[in-house]
């Protein structure tokens, strides 16, 4: 078991810098997860901790030991890669006793514990099979057996359910979550599925361009995203320009808001994300953004309007499901937000100014 | 894999550098040494071995010569086999799979056998001229020279192109061919718009590969060529001459011989750099059935070329039966040309298979750590050692032979006439192809998988040998085993390299038809062609698709 410490982290590939002094401190025991979009550098970030990038800068640290010039081999990790890996000469047996052989264990031993997690991953039915008859799913079970029977101070996973199907996915997102508590392992997970972040991290990065923009719980990352990238990426959100006057917020259209712990903000102009759900929909004349709806889409729990404010882009609000449809499309409205859920970030989107 | 730029000296690097001084060891010091003896004679550096060559006509017409049967023969290559492939592609065909094992046991035949063949058959005393002679009364053209030449290169070349351009229609989508019917493109229209197109890379490749092998065949026009002199032929009489011995002047013939292929090469490297793509399919082309004269006519083609192909081969092992006396061919039958055989085959066969066995394991071993170098290691060095393993793929066989021989022949190290330098001959020879093979099957396989076994704790060489090896090693097999069946049919560098220990079976039989015994001649070639055949029914058992790379 061990905390992950990284300082100053610098990758170039020749004269192209992709990550420029990273910090991060993963906790001891948490499945830490690196999200963002591709090209991010996300799992360039998780091939460095693995050794399979060279590191050009900074220190990699388990616990207190630097594992920069450490080979791969010697850094006890466990890793469990997107397409798999698995070995398709060898059995599903061998494939998880691998590790513990080139550990040069005794054959009991290595029975042992080759059992205990081919058990653990429910694959010990398929034991001596040969992976080319297993279905995705079994051979991710596979390859995550593989990674743990080592005991590895930390576990490293590569968008590993990107290969399977929604179902499966939800499954093994389960069983990840489970067995990593069960085991408590330290685990850095890749995935630009937000979704799918959201459901099993402990803590989230998101990453762009290199750099981390937001380091914290998914509730957190959700709620409070540090800046107008984070709030876009994570869920669906509509940015709206207004202005911060006297501590409150004004729309161009008249239409205002204020709160208490609006005050503090000084006059400027500022851009809001409100999500979907963070619109109250209210008659036609009533103070609001007024708007058009140009389109309603029902989907059992809740109903989706697309609305037409007089900008480029129209927005999106989610309402529970009512009984009656009573706002057709060519309805007119009028938007009020939540105030307690939307989220005020400066003009250029960078910073929130909600956030302390 | 860690820094897949920099060299460092793990055990890959330490690979990389007993590689690279092989090469230099084995090729490039024995070709500097020829350019080396091409520009200098007993008084310094001179041209006069150029001029005298390029002043000659006897010399000079050569590279005609050459420059002409090849570009026929590669040209008549493409007409026969694109088509041949178009048809087992696209048509149902009756006997299809026969057909394609004929074709297969044809390119892998010695193009000298079938030259041999071909004058039993059509030469001034063949079977079918005198056939002619006595029924039509006229004499028909002479096979000896351009015309023979040509129809033996075709022969056996065209089967290349057929396997090369077979390969590419498979990848070849069949919704491809679908969309463009929808457009209203189909038939012949369809072949020249959408599938020549397509295919147009790999018969790029395919022309080389045949424009090369013509260029540097050395046995065919050897026999048939007579007054046709090309290249190969005036490059090993000059430089073992019974009269006149010239070194100095055989190594500048090499030397125009190398520029000329290195000029080809690189135009075709060119030429199809430019339209290069990757296909991939995932609805392979459906074969149609086909019906009336168009059917009747498709066969008749495809029929009537595997038969041409196949006829040296089969009239050879007929041959062998005959009862001879001397070295003409009498009535009935008898097996005193195989009794005669044995001999005179003293250790060629044993050579045949023990040094071909020998060089397989070396080049297997070679080309397997430097397809790895060159895919999982890319650096400056492993770049070097790259870009020299395809050296040889241009280099006519008597040039290596020439180059190697001339070399090695004194101390410190002193090969000419030991069974190494024939390996160090067949390695060099065979290791492009298997390169490219094996780097085409280590593509394929996803390095995660050994970065997977490397966090598990296995070592670098442990991860190769256990993991990465027999992940390869189906496609290796196979390879393996077409590199076998070339290694047996070589002709050109043995001719050059042999002594009377290790004279290997090809040798053998070039020899007796040159002394004119016919009988052993043919029973030889036969057990030859009985060899090539064993291995290629075995490389069937291990290869998963069939599909041949050269």
């Amino acid at each position: 078991m061990s905390q992950i410490t990284i300082k100053n982290a610098v990758k170039r590939y020749g004269n192209n810098t992709v990550i420029s002094g990273l910090n991060l401190n993963i906790r001891d025991g948490e499945l830490f997860t690196l999200l963002g979009p591709s090209g991010c550098g996300k799992t360039t970030l998780l091939r460095m901790i693995a050794g399979f990038n060279s590191i050009e800068g900074g220190d990699f640290c388990f616990n207190e030991e630097r594992i920069n010039d450490k080979d791969p081999s010697k850094r006890n990790i466990g890793m469990v890669f997107q397409n798999y890996a698995i070995f398709p000469h060898l059995t599903v047996r061998e494939n998880v006793a691998f590790g513990l052989k080139n550990r040069r264990l005794d054959k009991a031993t290595i029975k042992a514990e080759t059992d205990k997690f081919l058990k653990m991953m429910q694959i010990d039915q398929y034991a001596d099979r040969l992976p080319e008859n297993l279905s995705g799913g079994q051979q991710q079970r596979v390859a995550l057996a593989r990674a743990l029977v080592i005991k590895p101070d930390v576990l490293l996973m590569d968008e590993p359910l990107s290969n399977l199907d929604a179902k499966l996915r939800m499954e093994m997102r389960q069983a990840i979550r489970e067995i990593q508590k069960e085991v408590g392992i330290t685990t850095v997970y890749v995935t630009h599925d937000q979704e799918e972040a959201m459901s099993i991290s402990d803590t989230i990065a998101v990453m762009k361009d290199g750099e981390i923009q937001h380091l914290g719980s998914p509730r957190e990352i959700y709620q409070r995203p540090a800046n107008i990238f984070v709030a876009t990426f994570i869920g669906r959100t509509n940015i709206l320009s207004a202005q911060m006057k006297g501590g409150k917020l004004c729309f161009d259209c008249g239409y205002e808001e204020g709160r208490q712990n609006w005050q503090s903000i000084s006059d400027q102009p500022v851009q809001v994300s409100a999500r979907p759900e963070e619109f109250v929909i209210g008659k036609e004349g009533q103070p609001g953004i007024p708007g058009t709806v140009v389109d309603s889409i029902y989907l059992g729990l809740n109903t989706h309007y697309i609305v037409d404010i007089g900008l480029e882009q129209k927005v999106e609000l989610i309402q529970e499901s009512s009984i009656e449809d009573d706002i057709v499309p060519g309805s007119r409205i009028a938007l009020t937000v939540k105030t307690e859920k939307v989220n005020i970030f400066d003009q250029q989107g960078n910073v929130n100014l909600l956030r302390g | 894999m860690k820094n897949n730029h920099r060299f460092r000296l793990d055990v890959w690097g330490i690979i990389t550098l007993i590689v690279l001084g092989l090469y230099l060891i084995f090729m490039v010091y024995p070709l500097g040494n020829l350019i080396k003896m091409a520009f200098y004679g007993d008084d310094g550096f001179t041209l006069d071995n150029f001029i005298k060559f390029f002043s000659k006509p006897y010399y000079s017409s050569t590279l005609k010569n050459s420059f002409t049967v090849s570009f026929a023969g590669t040209l008549t290559s493409l007409l026969v086999g694109i088509p041949m492939a178009y048809f087992f592609a696209m048509y149902k065909i009756v006997g299809k799979k026969l057909l394609r094992i004929l074709i297969i046991i044809s390119s892998m035949s010695a193009p000298f056998v079938g030259a041999y063949a071909w004058i039993l058959l059509l030469g001034r005393n063949g079977v079918i001229t005198n056939f002619i002679k006595d029924i039509f009364g006229i004499t028909p053209p002479e096979i000896y020279g351009f015309n023979g030449m040509l129809l033996v290169f075709t022969s056996q070349l065209f089967s290349l192109v057929f396997l090369y351009v077979a390969g590419a229609l498979n990848k070849v989508d069949n919704s491809l061919l679908e969309a463009s019917e929808n457009m209203g493109c189909t038939g012949t229209r369809r072949f020249f718009k959408v599938v020549m197109p397509l295919i147009m890379p790999t018969v790029m490749a395919a022309a080389l590969l045949v424009f090369i092998r013509a260029l540097s065949d050395f046995g065919t026009p050897m026999l048939m060529g007579e007054g046709y002199r090309t290249f190969p032929v005036i490059l090993y009489t000059e430089f073992v001459g019974e009269v006149s011995q010239n070194k100095g002047f055989a190594s500048a013939i090499a030397v125009i011989a190398i520029l000329i292929t290195t000029v080809v090469f690189f135009g075709q490297n060119y030429v199809s750099n430019r339209k290069s793509f990757s296909m991939n399919s995932l609805h392979p082309i459906e074969e149609k059935p086909i019906h009336g004269l168009k059917s009747f006519l498709i066969h008749l083609f495809c029929y009537s070329v595997v038969f041409i192909a196949m006829l040296p081969q089969v009239y050879v092992a007929y041959c062998s039966f005959r009862a001879v006396s001397g070295s003409i061919y009498v009535e009935g039958f008898s097996l005193n040309s195989y009794i005669q055989m044995f001999d005179r085959l003293g250790k060629s066969v044993e050579n045949t298979i023990i040094l071909p066995l020998i060089s397989l394991v070396v080049v297997l071993l070679m080309a397997v750590l430097i397809a790895y170098l060159s895919v999982r290691r890319r650096n400056v060095l492993t770049g070097t050692v790259d870009t020299l393993s395809m050296v040889p793929y241009i280099i006519p066989g008597t040039v290596v032979g020439i180059a190697l021989v001339t070399s090695f022949n004194r101390e410190p190290i002193a090969l000419t006439g030991t069974v190494l330098i024939m390996v160090v001959a067949l390695v060099i020879r065979r290791l492009p192809y298997t390169i490219r093979s094996s780097v085409a099957i280590l593509h394929q396989i996803p390095i995660t998988i050994e970065e997977a076994a490397l966090s598990l704790g296995s070592s670098k060489m442990k991860t190769f040998f256990k993991i990465t090896v027999p992940m390869m090693s189906s496609g290796i097999i196979a390879g393996a085993i077409l590199s076998w069946v070339t290694m047996i049919g070589e002709l050109s560098t043995a001719m050059i390299l042999y002594t009377g220990r290790t004279q290997t079976l090809t040798v053998a039989i070039y020899t007796e038809i040159i002394r004119g015994n016919y009988g052993i001649a043919s029973a030889m070639a036969t057990v030859l062609t009985i060899l090539t055949v064993i291995s290629l029914l075995v490389f069937n058992k291990f290869s998963k698709n069939g599909e041949i790379t050269m």
